[in-house]
């Protein structure tokens, strides 16, 4: 790690901390713009798939926006199993007795919520992406494939608790790399943490109401 | 038996040294008073010990004021035990209730290793003030203190930062063992303050290597820290750093922080 | 022993300058051949240290913490006084110098307290580019409040924590010298004997306290910066560590201790309440600003202090000293506190304590500004008596504090040993027979940054010497002795701990030789603490053995030099047959019980000699003449 500055920034804990609060802020904006789309789905089959044939206009936009993404996924995966594995390091012995005191749910439990997301995001595509866990896919009609998708019990099961952690994820990832790159001043932890709360809330009621609205027969 | 008077039941580590396993062992404390400070339960305890011919329970100690810094372990699963704001030596059996047990270990990080029982080596904090927390000013070189004027609500909240006592709570409780709140609080202290300027982002990367070369851990931003220290050292203490940091990393490295001075 | 104090001659304003023009100098590109020991780390240690490695000398730092920066200077609450003036209420150089000789009823060196004056408005310049944050006004300019004993507003603060901010600032000077390899650091190391060659002071043995190992280091010269020696009294506001051994052990080399007696009194300390009891709390005399101090004026009124009405309610020292009021010095208001009780009017469990009452001050100011203010120490008191101050009166008592008596030096800050310097509290010190509060601060800094620097370096350049080598016959002795005392008290295995011949130590200081003093008593004492000290090395007991951290081992070789301490404090204080400052012989006091000094007989600093085991010390005499400020009888009225 001699040498170049920016190997030693990123090899520092506080780097890959600022690495995966760089990627966090890509995904969260990705989700963000994922879950307005989404919700074209309430606005009817046209709008839904114009939207999804707008978005595979061009290839260029669409490749590179996927390689943005997929490295963003790949280099906050990578981080967390780096700064994890640091972790165990950090405390070879452990507590007889430690009791949590000061932080929050959501915080003690990112290491399970993320790979959760990992999980379902592989399954995600193999269901909408790629269609290869889809009963019905027609790679043509986006809408069709969320409302067939959606009218399993099963499946929806799996959505709702994959955006419960996104909920979790989020309300504190959110938070956190505002601390982390540094945002937060006297007296701001406290709206920080609400705005946190807020966007991941937001965001996951958006997603939450698609297969639920199939499942209720509000989007047929 | 009075209202003000307890019996407990301690759960202590014990540990020989540095280099052996320790395990818990179980001590019933009778009828100790209320009024009693945590420690001073622990010295009875050690009188008992020791009159029986056994080995007293080592713990580290000094002022017994909540100032220096020195007492810190952990007490039923939390650092300073479970008064907000109170390290060991402050903490009083009032805390408690009859019948209680309390389980006693001592702080523990991979920078932070056991000498003996509760008593744990922190001098990777001495190492981490070594490599940049200072402001080079060798003695006789000072202006005159009032030649700069230093606006009140920063001179206040760069007391807020250096009130930091240096325990180590902190890094005990953090989920990752990070000395992010210690090494926050006082580049803070000094980043806020217009004479610690010129050495600002130096210092900032010479002490955040420091951190990580002592095996501490990355910061999560779990807020634990700020809840068991004994200063409440207050979180954003963090944000700064880690500010500074990527601001230094960001404009590139000046001169190395040297221990400068003399021929 | 012929005691020289060396202090220059000639007008007093300019001695120091001129001794300083008159010292020797050591070329820069030589400094680095000279390595200083440096025991202690705490303001005055950790400022030479740092002073003399940026001048470019070796030094080796010792201190008995895990860390150099939790030294019982830490503790200090109050604040740090220096001449500057900053109030523009009247003070200068001279005034403090004044307040200082005279707050230390004329048994100081007048031209120690001239300098120590003159250099306090240096200090808080290093100290502010060091970063510490002192308390400040909207403007942006340093602020001051007023402190006991004096009428000018000259004590610089940081919130409730001005020394622990200030050897903060020490500290990581010292760090950056620590960083710069020119100062090597031994924490958890104690010192337990000097190394005394061809007269001259050349090394000190040491034991590693986490392996047990005797060590021995030498050097040019020592320096012993290892504070105070209140914990003689067991219970008292200083840390637990704290401990006269390093002073006590130069005594036994041929250092001459110099006024043992003169111990301070805190008097805003918190109450004892049981037998367990392990130390003693001070709340900062700062309280005494806005606090007023009170008992019922009925003996034996054990009514709740807010069923107290005010006209039954006695203002003692407003009422006793209109004057100052509530900020007259500690001794006089200890001593006040003490007739309050003696006479039953004590209040608290114990009978041992009056009421330090906030209503007024709350009332008048409001709430919010008393917790700006003192919010910290109000919060402490809670913490410790489960009280809260801004609802019921603190209760105070006096505690054991400060103790200016120390290792005699002269101007340079040499023992009688040449090449032994000792700085801060362990010297017998510029503070005479009582110090006034934010002074300690004051010279600690002084001493370390200030004339330390130069003193040493005058010596170091006027002295030739060859090199000690490490197998010389006094280091092999030296450690020798070491290694046998250790031996010696691991192999008692008696009956009794450690801490129960402390406690008991303590209590006799106490009861014979704290607050008042008499010849009966002291005499008592001085037989009860040759007893005491024959029953431990018959009966103490120590568990576990050397190669490990022992705690117990630690405090048994303290507590074995505070047992001899002990006698020499008590017989002090039985020879020096007047009252003065801290000092209070009962035989000696004024018609309305103030201490009455006797400047014809006792106008001298006593400097005890050792004169081998089991023989009276011999007392030397060093004349102290005041050109400038006059003795007169300290009144506060
Ligand atoms: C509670 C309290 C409050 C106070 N408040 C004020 C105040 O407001 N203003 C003021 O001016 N003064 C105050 N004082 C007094 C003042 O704090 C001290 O007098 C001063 O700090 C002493 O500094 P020092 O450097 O001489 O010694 P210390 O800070 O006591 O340092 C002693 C050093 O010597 C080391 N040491 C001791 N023995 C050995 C040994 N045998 N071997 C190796 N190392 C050893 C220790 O490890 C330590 O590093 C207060 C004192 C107390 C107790
Ligand atoms: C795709 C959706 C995801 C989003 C939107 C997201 C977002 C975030 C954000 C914003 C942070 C905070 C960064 C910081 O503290 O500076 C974060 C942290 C983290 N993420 Fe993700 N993440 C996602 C997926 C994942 C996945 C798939 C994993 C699986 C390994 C993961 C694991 C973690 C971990 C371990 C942390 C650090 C814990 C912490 O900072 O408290 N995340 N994430
Ligand atoms: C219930 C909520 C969700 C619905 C209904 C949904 C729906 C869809 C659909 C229909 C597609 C396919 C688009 C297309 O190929 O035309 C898609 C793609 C995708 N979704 Fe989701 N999604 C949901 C939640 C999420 C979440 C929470 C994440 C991330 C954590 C996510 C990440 C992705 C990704 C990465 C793609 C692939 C984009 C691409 O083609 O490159 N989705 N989603
Ligand atoms: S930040 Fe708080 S917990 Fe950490 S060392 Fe400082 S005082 Fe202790
Ligand atoms: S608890 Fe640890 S994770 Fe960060 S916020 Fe505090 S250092
Ligand atoms: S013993 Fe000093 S802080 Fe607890």
């Amino acid at each position: 790690m001699q040498g170049s500055f920016l190997c030693r920034f990123t090899g520092s804990n506080i780097g890959l901390k600022v690495l995966m609060a760089l990627t966090g802020i890509v995904l969260s904006l990705f989700v963000l713009a994922h879950v307005s789309g989404n919700l074209l789905m309430f606005a009817g089959e046209a709008k839904m798939n114009g939207y999804a044939h707008m978005l595979k206009a061009s290839a260029m936009v669409l490749w590179g926006a996927r390689s943005v993404l997929l490295a963003s996924v790949l280099l906050h995966v990578y981080s967390a199993i780096k700064l994890y594995k640091r972790r165990g390091d950090a405390r070879p012995v452990g507590y007889g007795l430690k009791q949590p005191h000061g932080s929050t749910y959501a915080a003690r439990t990112m290491i399970w919520s993320g790979p959760i997301l990992a999980l379902f995001i592989v399954y995600h595509l193999l269901h909408f992406t790629v269609g290869a866990a889809h009963p019905k896919f027609d790679e043509h009609n986006a809408y069709q494939n969320v409302v067939v998708g959606f009218s399993s019990i099963p499946v929806v099961a799996a959505y709702l608790i994959a955006m419960a952690c996104l909920c979790l994820h989020l309300s504190h990832g959110v938070w956190s790399l505002m601390q982390t790159i540094g945002i937060n001043r006297p007296n701001w932890e406290c709206a920080l943490r609400k705005v946190a709360i807020g966007y991941a809330v937001i965001i996951c009621a958006g997603f939450v109401s698609i297969p639920l609205g199939v499942l209720f027969h509000i989007v047929k | 038996m009075s209202a003000e008077n307890l019996s407990l039941t301690l759960k202590i580590w014990r540990q020989k040294n540095a280099a052996s396993t320790g395990a818990f062992e179980t001590y019933a404390m009778k009828d100790v008073s209320t009024h009693m400070s945590f420690l001073e339960m622990l010295d009875v305890l050690n009188e008992k010990l020791i009159t029986e011919g056994k080995d007293p329970v080592a713990f580290d100690h000094d002022c017994r004021e909540g100032i220096c810094g020195t007492c810190g372990m952990m007490i039923n699963g939390r650092p300073h035990g479970p008064m907000k704001a109170t390290t060991t030596c402050q903490l009083h059996l009032r805390s408690f209730k009859d019948g209680d047990t309390i389980v006693i270990e001592p702080f523990r990080a991979r920078a932070f290793p056991v000498l003996r029982d509760l008593v744990v080596d922190r001098a990777s904090f001495d190492r981490i003030i070594q490599a940049g927390g200072f402001i080079s000013a060798n003695t006789g070189s000072a202006p005159e203190a009032n030649s700069m004027p230093v606006p009140k609500h920063v001179s206040d909240e760069a007391m807020n930062a250096a009130a930091c006592i240096g325990c180590g709570a902190c890094v005990a409780s953090c989920p990752n063992a990070a000395a992010m709140l210690f090494t926050g609080a006082k580049m803070s202290h000094l980043g806020l303050l217009p004479q610690g300027q010129p050495e600002r982002f130096d210092r900032a990367i010479a002490m955040v290597q420091q951190m990580d070369a002592e095996g501490f851990g990355h910061c999560t931003n779990a807020a634990e820290c700020t809840e068991a220290c004994p200063k409440e050292i207050p979180i954003e203490m963090i944000a700064k750093m880690n500010r500074d940091y990527l601001r230094a990393t960001i404009r590139g490295p000046h001169a190395k922080v040297t221990g400068g001075g003399g021929p | 022993m012929e005691l020289k104090s060396n202090a220059p001659a000639g007008p007093i304003e300019t001695s120091w300058e001129r001794h300083k023009s008159d010292m020797k100098l050591v070329n820069p590109a030589n400094r680095r051949k000279y390595t200083v020991l440096m025991v202690g780390t705490g303001l005055a240690g950790a400022a030479a240290a740092a002073t003399l490695s940026e001048q470019g000398y070796n030094v080796k730092s010792f201190c008995y913490q895990d860390s150099p920066r939790r030294a019982h200077s830490i503790a200090a609450q109050g604040g740090i006084n220096a001449a500057k003036n900053y109030a523009n209420d009247g003070d200068s150089v001279y005034r403090l110098f004044y307040d200082t000789v005279k707050g230390g009823d004329y048994r100081a060196r007048e031209r120690n307290v001239y300098r120590l004056a003159q250099i306090s408005v240096n200090i808080i310049d290093q100290c502010v580019a060091q970063g510490v944050p002192f308390a400040r006004e909207y403007s942006g300019y340093l602020t001051n409040r007023s402190f006991g004993g004096t009428q000018v507003a000259r004590t610089f603060y940081a919130r409730g924590q001005t020394g622990q901010q200030l050897l903060l600032g020490a500290y990581s000077a010292l760090s950056r010298q620590i960083a710069s390899n020119r100062v090597t650091m031994y924490p958890r190391t104690e010192m337990l004997d000097l190394i005394v060659v061809d007269g001259r002071a050349r090394g000190i043995i040491t034991r590693n306290m986490v392996t047990g190992k005797v060590e021995s280091h030498l050097g040019d010269a020592v320096v012993l910066a290892t504070g105070g020696y209140g914990n003689v009294f067991y219970l008292s506001t200083n840390a637990k560590g704290c401990n006269t051994s390093a002073i006590w052990r130069a005594y036994k080399k041929g250092a001459a201790m110099g006024n043992p007696c003169y111990t301070q009194i805190h008097p805003t300390c918190i109450p004892v309440s049981g037998d367990y009891q392990s130390k003693l709390t001070l709340m900062s005399e700062s309280l005494r600003n806005d606090g007023r101090i009170w008992v019922p004026k009925e003996k034996g009124d054990k009514r709740p202090a807010d069923q107290i009405p005010e006209d039954a309610r006695d203002y003692y020292l407003e009422r006793r000293y209109p004057a100052f009021g509530n900020l007259v010095p500690r001794d006089v208001a200890s001593r006040a506190a003490k007739a309050a009780c003696d006479e039953g009017r004590g209040v608290g469990p114990t009978g041992l304590g009056v009421y330090l009452d906030f209503a007024d001050a709350i009332k008048r100011l409001g709430a919010n500004v008393i917790g700006e203010k003192y919010g910290n120490l109000l919060e402490m008191y809670q913490r410790i008596t489960g009280e809260n101050p801004y609802k019921v009166p603190m209760r105070i008592f006096p505690a054991i504090h400060y103790t200016m008596g120390g290792t005699w030096v002269d101007y340079n800050l040499m023992s009688t040993i040449p090449g032994l310097f000792v700085a801060g509290e362990a010297n017998f010190s510029d503070h005479g027979a009582n110090r006034l509060g934010a002074s300690a601060l004051m010279q600690g800094l002084a001493d370390g940054y200030f004339v330390l620097p130069y003193t040493l370096a005058n010596y170091l350049a006027s002295t030739k010497q060859e090199k000690v080598a490490a197998d010389h016959a006094e280091v092999r002795k030296a450690e020798g002795e070491v290694g046998d005392r250790v031996k010696k008290l691991l192999g008692i295995k008696g009956k009794r701990t450690v801490d129960s011949f402390h406690r008991e130590l303590g209590k006799i200081c106490w009861d014979y030789c704290g607050m008042a003093r008499n010849k009966k008593g002291l005499e008592t004492a001085l037989q009860r603490i040759p007893a005491l000290r024959e029953e431990f090395w018959k009966n103490v007991t120590v568990t576990g053995s050397n190669e490990e951290i022992n705690m117990a081992l630690e405090k048994a070789g303290r507590v074995a030099d505070f047992l001899e301490f002990g006698e020499l404090m008590c017989l002090d204080a039985l020879e020096r047959n007047e009252s003065c400052g801290g000092h209070f012989r009962e035989e000696h006091a004024t018609p309305e019980g103030e201490a009455k000094r006797d400047d014809d007989k006792f106008a001298h600093v006593a400097a005890w000699e050792y004169a081998g085991p089991d023989k009276k010390p011999v007392r030397n005499v060093e004349p102290l003449t005041f050109d400038y400020v006059h003795p007169t009888q300290r009144s506060y009225k």
